[in-house]
């Protein structure tokens, strides 16, 4: 079976292929950015929950769930299409970073707040007897113990992430979901190769990305 | 910018957020129907069916939720099959969703405590009884918390159906847009509108927790 008639026809995936590999690039930049700004977004919003300040903690816990409540693709729509309203204009590919990285910043925070909990009260009290101050004690004794108990979770938000990336076609970002549709599929009108090739990739990173967390964790375990 | 309430904006936005509603609700029966199938399935004795669970579960936990829309919608008619958007999203919201509660639910199952098993066994039960009457009624109250997490996750997927051209809340709410022009009015209503939908099921959750666990104290699940 050859030409159109056929359901697969693998000259015209291989021909694709390439195209779809430099895409991934997009989708991996993104991904990576995306999650670095999560790590520092999702600090200050735990922080924001810990404030002793009661309107702050207050604050912060509404935000986080607000953001949770909601979903991505319209949080996206609001940077990208009010803010320019507001004389704010980013790239879409920087819109969608902010994006992708204030909504997992919420997951982020809670995952935080569970590695500074999991740090013994005792800590802070012998901090207190050392006399050091609440800040100190915070950034140089707490939060390293905190941070490595929570690598797993932080790994799986970062695939999660990774799989939500494909939100960002809807605000024009050539990642590879848009490169598939807008760019290959609406050209040729085939979009079995593409659609399934993406679908192939993500498969293809996500496990072995989920195995590496689940190495993670069991290296954690054995910490312990 | 003057500003008045953007009362006008309510019934076009409400009839959109009935579409997302029926999407969702859906989307959870099958995700539900799914998890339990699953699930159940990776703890079967039978191999085919402990490998096809498992596929299930990592083809859709390993793939984007907008791919896999994409791919059903784009794809079947290849296959000659007729597809409409609103059916297609309650299938793939709801195969999406489902893959992540068949973890839930084979995390649950196996935790209900070991005496247990062991107990109906003594008393004669089949696997099938055991399964049915002993394990699952324990371990659907672990199972809520993490489900309810699961159902908002649905939820929130359901405004990727939009792309597909289903006209529930986020499509509506993008053709209001183009139409008036009035882009924060609007997103600020859709935004709420979502916030209060996974409110009241995260709520909800809560109280069928609460229902389900009266009286639970004794068996060491929790």
């Amino acid at each position: 079976m050859t030409g159109g008639g056929t359901l697969w026809d693998w000259g015209y995936a291989l021909e694709v292929l390439p195209q779809l590999v430099r895409a991934m690039r997009i989708t991996l930049l993104a991904t990576v950015c995306g999650m670095g700004l999560a790590l520092v977004g999702g600090l200050f919003l735990a922080l924001l929950r810990r404030s002793r300040i009661r309107a702050l903690s207050r604050f912060g816990f509404w935000i986080i769930e607000f953001i949770r409540g909601t979903p991505l693709l319209i949080q996206l729509y609001v940077y990208f299409y009010v803010l320019p309203d507001f004389g704010v204009r980013f790239s879409p590919f920087a819109t969608g970073l902010f994006g992708l990285g204030l909504h997992y910043s919420a997951y982020m925070a809670e995952v935080y707040r569970a590695g500074i909990d999991s740090v013994p009260k005792g800590q802070w009290e012998a901090a207190t007897a050392l006399n050091f101050s609440r800040r100190r004690t915070f950034f140089t004794l707490i939060l390293p113990q905190a941070v490595p108990p929570i690598v797993p979770a932080a790994g799986n938000y970062l695939v999660a992430m990774f799989k939500d990336t494909p939100l960002l076609s809807a605000i024009t970002v050539a990642e590879l979901l848009y490169t598939a549709k807008d760019d290959i599929g609406s050209q040729t009108f085939r979009y079995i190769e593409p659609m399934t090739l993406v679908g192939v990739l993500f498969l293809a990173v996500s496990l072995i990305s989920a195995r590496g967390v689940r190495g993670l964790e069991r290296k954690m375990e054995l910490k312990k | 910018m003057a500003f008045s309430p953007p009362f006008d904006l309510l019934p076009s936005l409400s009839r959109g957020l009935l579409v997302t509603l029926q999407l969702t609700a859906g989307g959870i029966l099958l995700a539900t129907a799914l998890a339990f199938l699953a699930g159940l399935g990776k703890l079967s004795h039978h191999r085919p069916v402990r490998l096809l669970s498992a596929t299930y579960v990592e083809i859709f936990r390993g793939t984007s939720a907008l791919v896999q829309l994409f791919w059903f919608y784009f794809v079947l008619p290849h296959f000659g099959v007729h597809v409409e958007a609103m059916p297609v999203g309650i299938l793939v919201l709801g195969l999406n969703a489902g893959a992540y509660g068949a973890e839930v639910v084979r995390g649950a199952v196996n935790a209900v405590a070991k005496g247990q098993r062991e107990a109906a066994v003594s008393l004669g039960f089949n696997p099938r009884q055991t399964l049915w009457r002993i394990l699952v009624p324990q371990a659907v109250v672990s199972m809520l918390p993490p489900l309810s997490n699961i159902y908002i996750e649905l939820l929130k997927n359901s405004a990727l159906v939009s792309l597909v051209t289903l006209n529930e809340l986020t499509f509506t709410a993008m053709t209001l847009r183009a139409d008036t022009l009035r882009t924060g009015a609007i997103f600020s209503i859709v935004l709420l509108m979502y916030f209060g939908c996974s409110q009241v099921i995260s709520f909800g959750m809560r109280v069928l927790e609460a229902r389900l666990s009266r009286g639970r104290d004794l068996g060491g699940v929790r």
